[in-house]
């Protein structure tokens, strides 16, 4: 909402000196935010010149310029009495007042006027059009006072900022969805009232304080015929209408509501319209204007029939909704001639629109339930200046008063006369009183507040209060449908009072319990990547379905159910990721594109694994708690998102660097081992044993991908080197390595602390054994063969060398291990060592075949 | 003709004059070494089993009984000098010997070791973690809630009507139904306010918790808007809660994130779900934030009954106060962030510029650039 500062001091008393700046500071106050203020955009020397002679001088490109001397007052005239400016306009003569720019003047655009030879002349100053000063659009020719301001006596030098209102502030503020009376300077004006903290009987100047006469009977036949109300509230309650004729349709809107319409950001159009528009910005109460010679007899405000149709004002023939309210107009008693006017309180029509033959206006102000209003404006897209104040709220009372406002102007401006009747039909709703003991106030706030202040408060935004014995009776104003409970009357209290009145106490919470083992798990995993060289990144969760496809994920893997998105940023990426590689990789795409190209990048975050078949999230009622089934129905609904931790790595995981003969040359390329020992890392920070095993998983390479599991068995996800064909449809950069994990699989196994004993002081027994398997054989089933067969004094395994090659055999390897023995309570003998270590490798050639290496 | 022993015990091996020879000249010898193997080989020819004096000393056994006496003497003085002198010698030798193996063995300690690179967080994780720090610290607890979230905890149950135009002033992602339409229920939650009801329905109360998580708007991507951004809520429901506190608690959490010198103000505001409401402003001087005076840090309010009605908490027993500060903002605020696009695009210089952990007491000066060099400067003496 834009408000000029002279509109608004006409119904509020501005503080002495008051600014833009203070203005909105006020406004800011008590709750409104600050858009912005807002000036013409032109600065310096503008003056009104006098025209003394003028010389058409033709150009050789085709042009005639005219060389004009120009009055602009003793001070700024030059030696000669005038000065000299060349302009390109011819629609002005000698004698005629002008607008002219002085050299130092910046008008809109930041285009700065100084003293310039052109066409053979020095040219000292700008003779200006209304466009060239952001007035309108008028660009046709120069602005001639006589004409623009007609009746209004000018000076030559006289300052034209201030006559034109080009010298004016305009503030811009930013409206709340429950204050709908903002939208109208009436609201803007007792808001700064209160926000300078001076009374509202004192300072405040309403502007529907006006007599309405009593009508001499019935006016326009008007019908209020809503068969289906939404939540049970009326489509229109109050619609008032009155006639006014004989109005000149040529008639120029007067240059105070013009100009107010500009600086509000609204473009004149015609009388009827501009003061139908003028007046609601200063009253919050939208109005139309119909041509009463193109209505047939009677209006009707009834819910669409199913197929109706309205071409809109915009040009847009919409097909309309039956909760679409209506105006329509019909033959008096013949339905059959139903014609639809306008979308109530949205959008007009072009049918009876008034044009510039119209003489005869209807003007209508009427009161359109919220619900209405707001779901047509959306349901249509028309979020126009009348929806936004009737979804917000419009005072119900004050219809007949605007209306008489508009006849008035209509009258006084137009030379119409209004018809002694009047239409006012319909109920609107009673204000409901609410009960506010007086301490509740002090009960939320925090801090002292008497029931006098809470009174004196309440009567300042309107309310009407009565107190019996310490519980107020509020009734809050017509204009206000937000006040609706009492923590809303708080809010007014405390607002009024200022919010620096409340002190500030830290309240003392329960002892709590910290972060939950879950949480520091989290951070800790997080800390272990980042220790090892991983750069957490964040990337968006939405995919695209070819993502699947670069992955070649088969045709029935799950991760291709993906929740959908109904209205998505981009229609490429409608889905929500199914693992956290989906969107990773465009994040290492990035950085490689940006030539970061070894990298090491980890992401946390949730993935989303909708249920095939779930039933929609049911709307319980909010007037209590859900009931139990409802409760269940609804988190059911929402489908699992368990945390996944997903690694990237390309390029060189070890660049050059020192080494023992100086300088080792060769980067060392990241590995499939660094990705599983990475997926390790996390396991390890969370205290959770895992289990690797060799499988095949899209999209890791079919040889070099391993599984993650826990102990008991829950897959927590893969690891390795990626499929090279999915490299290449993702456009990562070959032998990249990559992990993906479900934490919460993880984050499930930390549980109990670890229990652990007195740890043996005794020396220890190292024995080294090499075993052969066949090469397909995983080390880490001969290791897990090994423990389990080396029973208790085992201590540590360790595998310290993998040989192929001749000496054992083709298709075989051999993989020496180092273990180490120790007991709780002696010191080994070799004997001891000896049978322990036999044991694990005959445990390890009854699970693998392994053989002793001679 | 014999030989007088005395006069062979003058004049022969054990003379004075040959001992002091063999002498001098082994003693040249060990001078002259230039090394340890050198030193060595001097060693073995002067001091060993077969040089000079060691034959000299064998033969002392074979002089007349007068004469051994002073022939040992003069053969043991002799090695003796002879032995100092080759421990002295080989002291010097060794620490010759070390100090050009060390001096050989100079390296450039600057050059890189052949490490990963270092890795880091991403910040705003990282500030998330510090806002669970400033709260857990007071007693308050971290809950989470999902990011694909029931339409009606996220409206509904905050006091959202479906009809009200705040319904429309977040630009919500709605999850598809089975027909590509609206209706599943479910949306990406605008903000985290729906753990308030969570929390509420699942926890009761008394109540005093944060959620920091992830958020969604239908905005595109710009230097200040993202669809994907990250909040913390605050929700705190007890007997007797008051503005006061609301106020205490914001105050608190500001001067922990941008330090004792912040300033706060509160201007009234809307939001469904509170009622009073306020934005919360900061001002405080540090880089950018100190040219822009107030800048808007997030919204407050005292938790509206309809909230706690529709989570079954008795709003004539029980009320309270939730917030919900934008992270993005705060790391804006505080780390001098101009740009939203470096916060998501993933690029590794940004996180890497951040570390691995959030360790300023606070992102403003008066604590780093104040006491640390302040007491450093005063000398470790007078403390």
């Amino acid at each position: 909402m834009r408000v000029p500062l002279s509109w608004l001091a006409e119904h509020v008393d501005l503080e002495p000196g008051a600014r833009g700046a203070d203005v909105a500071a006020a406004l800011v106050r008590v709750g409104l935010e600050e858009e912005g203020v807002h000036t013409s955009g032109v600065t310096g020397p503008l003056v009104v010149g006098r025209v003394l002679d003028l010389t058409p001088e033709p150009q050789k490109n085709g042009k005639t310029i005219n060389w004009c001397h120009v009055d602009v007052g003793p001070e700024l005239n030059g030696p000669d009495g005038h000065r000299g400016i060349v302009c390109g306009a011819h629609n002005f003569t000698a004698g005629d007042a002008v607008v002219v720019a002085l050299p130092g003047a910046v008008l809109p655009g930041d285009f700065a006027i100084a003293a310039r030879r052109t066409y053979g002349h020095v040219s000292d100053g700008m003779i200006c059009s209304a466009k060239e000063l952001g007035l309108g659009a008028d660009h046709s020719g120069i602005i001639v006072l006589e004409q623009h301001l007609p009746g209004v006596g000018v000076t030559p030098g006289q300052d034209a900022l201030a006559l034109l209102g080009l010298a004016e502030e305009t503030v811009e503020v930013n409206v709340t969805p429950d204050r709908g009376y903002c939208f109208s300077v009436r609201g803007i004006a007792r808001e700064y009232a209160h926000g300078v903290r001076r009374p509202t009987a004192e300072v405040f100047h309403d502007p529907v304080d006006v007599q309405v006469p009593a009508p001499s009977g019935p006016g326009y036949p008007v019908r209020l015929s809503d068969d289906a109300p939404i939540r049970g509230a009326a489509g229109c309650d109050r619609f008032v209408a009155r006639v006014v004729r004989g109005v000149d349709p040529a008639a120029p809107t007067p240059r105070f509501i013009a100009d107010r319409l500009r600086q509000a950001g609204m473009r004149p159009i015609s009388l009827a319209v501009d003061v139908t528009n003028y007046l609601m910005l200063a009253t919050g109460q939208p109005l139309h204007a119909y041509d009463l010679a193109a209505l047939q007899g009677e209006l009707v405000v009834r819910r669409a029939r199913a197929g109706e149709q309205l071409t809109t004002l915009d040009g847009v023939e919409r097909a309309l909704d039956p909760e679409d309210l209506l105006i329509t107009d019909e033959v008096p008693g013949d339905p059959s001639t139903s014609r639809v006017l306008s979308l109530a309180g949205v959008m007009g029509g072009a049918s009876t629109e008034v044009s510039a033959a119209t003489t005869d206006v209807l003007v209508e102000a009427a009161h359109f339930s919220q619900v209405t209003v707001a779901r047509t404006a959306r349901r249509h897209r028309l979020p126009t200046e009348s929806a936004k104040r009737f979804e917000r709220g419009v005072d119900p009372a004050i219809a007949d008063r605007v209306v008489e406002l508009a006849v008035r102007l209509l009258a006084e401006h137009g030379g119409g006369t209004a018809d002694a009747a009047a239409t006012d039909v319909g109920e609107p709703a009673q204000v409901v009183p609410l009960t506010l003991p007086a301490g509740f106030v002090e009960r939320v706030v925090g801090t002292p507040v008497g029931a006098d202040e809470v009174a004196g408060a309440l009567r300042e935004v309107g309310c009407e209060v009565t107190d019996a014995g310490g519980v107020l009776t509020v009734v809050p104003p017509t204009w206000r449908p937000d006040l609706a409970q009492r923590v809303d009357l708080v809010e007014e209290v405390a607002r009024l009072r200022g919010y620096d009145a409340i002190p500030s106490v830290l309240p003392a919470a329960p002892a709590g319990r910290g972060l939950t083992p879950q949480q520091r798990a989290r951070r800790s995993a997080a800390r272990a990547l980042a220790d090892d060289g991983f750069v957490e990144v964040l990337s968006y969760p939405f995919v695209a379905a070819a993502v699947h496809d670069a992955q070649r994920l088969a045709a029935d893997d799950p991760r291709r159910r993906a929740l959908r998105l109904a209205n998505p940023l981009s229609e490429q990426q409608p889905l929500m990721r199914t693992s956290v590689l989906d969107s990773l990789v465009d994040v290492v795409r990035r950085n490689v594109s940006r030539g970061l190209r070894d990298l090491a990048l980890v992401e946390f975050g949730a993935v989303t694994l909708p249920v095939a078949g779930s039933a929609p999230a049911p709307l319980p009622g909010v007037e209590q708690r859900p009931g139990e089934g409802e409760l269940t129905a609804l988190l059911a609904a929402v489908p699992p998102q368990p945390l996944h931790v997903a690694g990237v790595l390309t390029g060189a995981r070890r660049g050059p660097g020192a080494a023992a003969d100086g300088f080792a040359r060769e980067a060392e390329p990241v590995l499939w081992a660094d990705a599983v020992d990475a997926a390790r890392a996390v396991a390890a920070a969370l205290g959770v044993e895992v289990v690797v095993e060799a499988v095949q998983h899209a999209p890791w390479h079919p040889g070099r991908c391993a599984r993650v599991s826990t102990r008991a068995g829950h897959v927590v996800g893969h690891a390795g080197e990626l499929h090279p064909a999915a490299l290449e449809a993702l456009e990562l950069p070959a032998r990249a390595a990559a992990f993906e994990l479900d934490l919460d699989v993880l984050l499930a196994q930390v549980g109990a602390s670890p229990q652990v004993g007195a740890l043996s002081g005794y020396p220890a027994a190292t024995q080294d054994v090499a075993l052969v398997v066949d090469a397909a054989v995983p080390a880490a089933r001969v290791e897990e063969a090994l423990r389990a067969g080396a029973g208790e004094l085992l201590e540590d395994v360790h595998l310290f060398d993998v040989y192929t090659g001749a000496q054992v055999g083709e298709g075989r390897k051999s993989l020496a291990y180092a273990l180490r023995f120790r007991a709780p309570d002696r010191t080994l003998t070799a004997e001891e060592a000896g049978a322990a270590r036999d044991a694990a490798v005959a445990e390890a050639s009854r699970r693998t075949e392994a053989v002793q290496r001679a | 003709m014999p030989a007088e022993p005395a006069a062979a015990a003058a004049d022969g091996p054990l003379g004075e004059a040959a001992v002091q020879a063999a002498l001098d000249e082994a003693l040249a010898a060990v001078a002259a070494a230039g090394d340890l193997e050198e030193l060595k080989a001097a060693r073995l020819a002067h001091a060993g089993d077969r040089s000079p004096l060691a034959l000299a000393n064998r033969a002392i056994g074979s002089l007349p009984g007068p004469e051994k006496a002073a022939a040992g003497k003069r053969v043991g003085a002799a090695r003796g000098r002879l032995n100092q002198a080759i421990a002295a010698r080989t002291e010097v030798l060794r620490a010759e010997e070390e100090e050009r193996v060390l001096r050989a063995e100079v390296v450039d300690v600057t050059l890189p070791a052949r490490r990963p690179q270092p890795g880091a967080r991403h910040p705003l994780p990282l500030l998330m973690e510090r806002v669970a720090d400033v709260f857990t610290a007071m007693g308050w607890e971290v809950a989470e809630g999902p990011e694909v979230e029931a339409e009606w905890f996220n409206f509904d149950a905050l006091n959202f009507d479906a009809d009200h135009p705040a319904r429309q002033m977040q630009d919500t992602f709605y999850v598809a139904d089975e027909t590509g339409g609206a209706s599943s229920g479910l949306v990406l939650r605008t903000h985290t306010s729906p753990v308030q009801a969570r929390s509420l329905l699942t926890r009761g109360v008394p109540l005093y918790v944060v959620c920091p998580g992830k958020v969604f708007r239908t905005d595109e991507l710009d230097a200040t808007h993202t669809p994907v951004f990250h909040q913390v809520e605050g929700i705190a429901i007890d007997e007797g809660l008051t503005m006061a506190h609301l106020k205490g608690t914001l105050d608190h959490f500001a001067r922990a994130m941008f330090g004792d010198a912040v300033e706060t103000r509160w201007r009234p505001a809307f939001f469904p779900f509170t009622e009073p409401s306020a934005e919360l402003d900061l001002r405080f001087s540090l880089g950018r934030a100190a040219e822009r005076g107030w800048i808007e840090w997030g919204g407050c309010g005292m938790v509206n009954p309809n909230v706690l009605r529709a989570c079954g908490i008795d709003p004539e027993r029980y009320q309270g106060f939730a917030f919900g500060m934008g992270i993005e903002r705060t790391l804006m605020f505080r780390n001098g962030v101009t740009d939203m696009r470096d916060m998501v695009e993933g690029d590794v210089r940004f996180s890497r510029a951040f570390g691995v952990e959030d360790l300023a007491t606070s992102g403003v000066a008066d604590v780093l650039g104040g006491r640390v060099p302040a007491s450093a400067a005063q000398g470790e003496g007078e403390l």
